[in-house]
């Protein structure tokens, strides 16, 4: 019922940059965000998460405080308060680009989302190991380092491929504040060239490859780190 | 640098973030109701025998869950007026996206509640008797949504979380006020600093208020 035209990918946008040229470094920035915020996301989301399993009270309201913040601000709200505010009330952020502003707050939500998925790993191991590395005269740390951690770190990881693909997906709040990423040039470029179905479709399928890309590393990565007779662990 | 909140009237109140905000939990209310009602339609298809329903439900719920929010909400806004002919505008087509976009959330969810209620239960209603729907609305899904009632809750929390991105459309919801107020009287740190909370008090009364149920179904049982 549609004709599809994709004749738009080859036009010139400004020099030589075409829309096709355009659309890759749009998906570069798409993939840019997603992993800088992917590794604060799984730093603090991975120390909140161990803080709220431990035996201190005070560290675990840290951890609690933490979580409910930034669980409980939508992604896109948490943008603008990065965006618009932060920098106005702590000036150091003023120098950053908007870019790394977005990063901070997609990677934020996403560690309360993460310290979840962290706590409840480490809850759900038997609270046996915990007693026997104390019994066996390891200090706090070391009972996390040595024991409770290496598995808490595999059990968390298919949730972990998931947060992943949804960084990805809720990357796509950063056209709010005009960053060039996938989305960002979905809208620009439909209304530039009213070829809105072409446009998203290209757009979506290119989101699609992204979340297949992320969910074949992590079936790479939890192969060659399960533990054998272990829950995922089949042999 | 000194915030200043005096913009902050009555008429404000009243005009831009109230009208928002009802717009926020109607949009909420909505999608969720009749995304339960047909997610739990998708989580039966998928959990069927005839094999092409239970394809086109993992289908529908794979494809919807992989895209981003906001694309789907560009998507139907770009796609309906291609379809019917005008616009619907940005209301209708945000309570259209919403409710086709969490269905397929609160499909999985039901999906997971009807796997948590034991065979024998529905095979005694068999041999009772009754037939697949029957079976379905007296005994399985009334267990199945109290045993999920905490998590099609804690979805309904996100989704209103969710709802304010249709801030891609242009429609007037709780943060679309804000931004309002923020151009109007070109105070941004001010209206997001109360975006903000507004946010989280909600979001996080709404949590508790979760957890609170969460423990008496828990009780009850």
């Amino acid at each position: 019922m549609f004709t599809l035209d994709w004749s738009f990918l080859s036009k010139k946008v400004v020099g030589n940059q075409t829309y096709f040229g355009w659309l890759m470094t749009a998906w570069e920035t798409t993939l840019t965000i997603s992993f800088f915020a992917f590794i604060i996301a799984f730093t603090l989301g991975f120390l909140m998460g161990v803080l709220r399993t431990t035996q201190n009270k005070y560290l675990v309201l840290i951890g609690n405080i933490w979580t409910e913040i930034f669980r409980n601000i939508p992604v896109l709200v948490q943008v603008f308060l990065w965006y618009f505010v932060i920098p106005k009330i702590f000036p150091i952020f003023s120098k950053l680009p908007a870019f790394a502003l977005a990063v901070i707050a997609l990677g934020l939500f996403t560690s309360s989302r993460i310290s979840e998925q962290v706590r409840a790993g480490i809850q759900s191991i038997p609270t046996d190991q915990r007693y026997a590395s104390l019994a066996l005269g390891l200090t706090t740390y070391q009972s996390y380092r040595f024991v409770l951690l290496p598995v808490a770190f595999r059990l968390v990881l298919p949730p972990l491929t998931s947060e992943a693909m949804n960084i990805i997906k809720n990357s796509s709040v950063a056209f709010a504040v005009s960053i060039a990423e996938l989305t960002m040039y979905a809208i620009q470029v439909q209304e530039e060239t009213a070829r809105g179905i072409e446009v998203y479709l290209v757009v979506t399928a290119l989101y699609f490859i992204s979340a297949f890309i992320v969910n074949l590393l992590s079936i790479l990565i939890e192969k060659s780190i399960q533990i054998p007779h272990f829950i995922g662990g089949r042999k | 640098m000194s915030l200043d909140f005096s913009f902050l009237t009555l008429k404000v109140i009243n005009n831009i973030i109230l009208t928002g905000l009802i717009f926020s939990f109607k949009l909420t209310l909505i999608a969720m109701v009749l995304g339960i009602i047909l997610g739990t339609l998708l989580a039966m298809m998928r959990l069927s025998k005839f094999k092409l329903l239970s394809s086109f439900a993992l289908g529908y719920v794979t494809i919807v869950r992989s895209i981003p929010l906001v694309m789907v909400i560009l998507w139907v806004f770009l796609l309906i007026p291609l379809f019917i002919g005008r616009s619907l505008g940005t209301e209708y087509s945000a309570i259209i996206t919403f409710t086709l976009f969490e269905a397929a959330f609160y499909a999985e969810i039901m999906r997971a509640g009807i796997q948590s209620v034991k065979r024998d239960q529905a095979n005694a209603g068999y041999a009772l008797g009754m037939n697949y729907f029957q079976c379905m609305r007296y005994i399985v899904l009334p267990q199945a949504f109290r045993n999920m009632l905490p998590v099609l809750l804690t979805q309904t929390i996100v989704l209103f979380q969710d709802t304010s991105l249709v801030y891609a459309i242009g429609a007037f919801d709780l943060l679309k006020g804000f931004s309002i107020i923020s151009k109007n009287f070109n105070r941004p740190v001010e209206a997001y600093i109360l975006a903000t909370i507004v946010y989280f008090i909600i979001c996080f009364s709404l949590s508790y208020l979760v957890k609170r149920i969460q423990n008496r179904v828990r009780i009850v049982r």
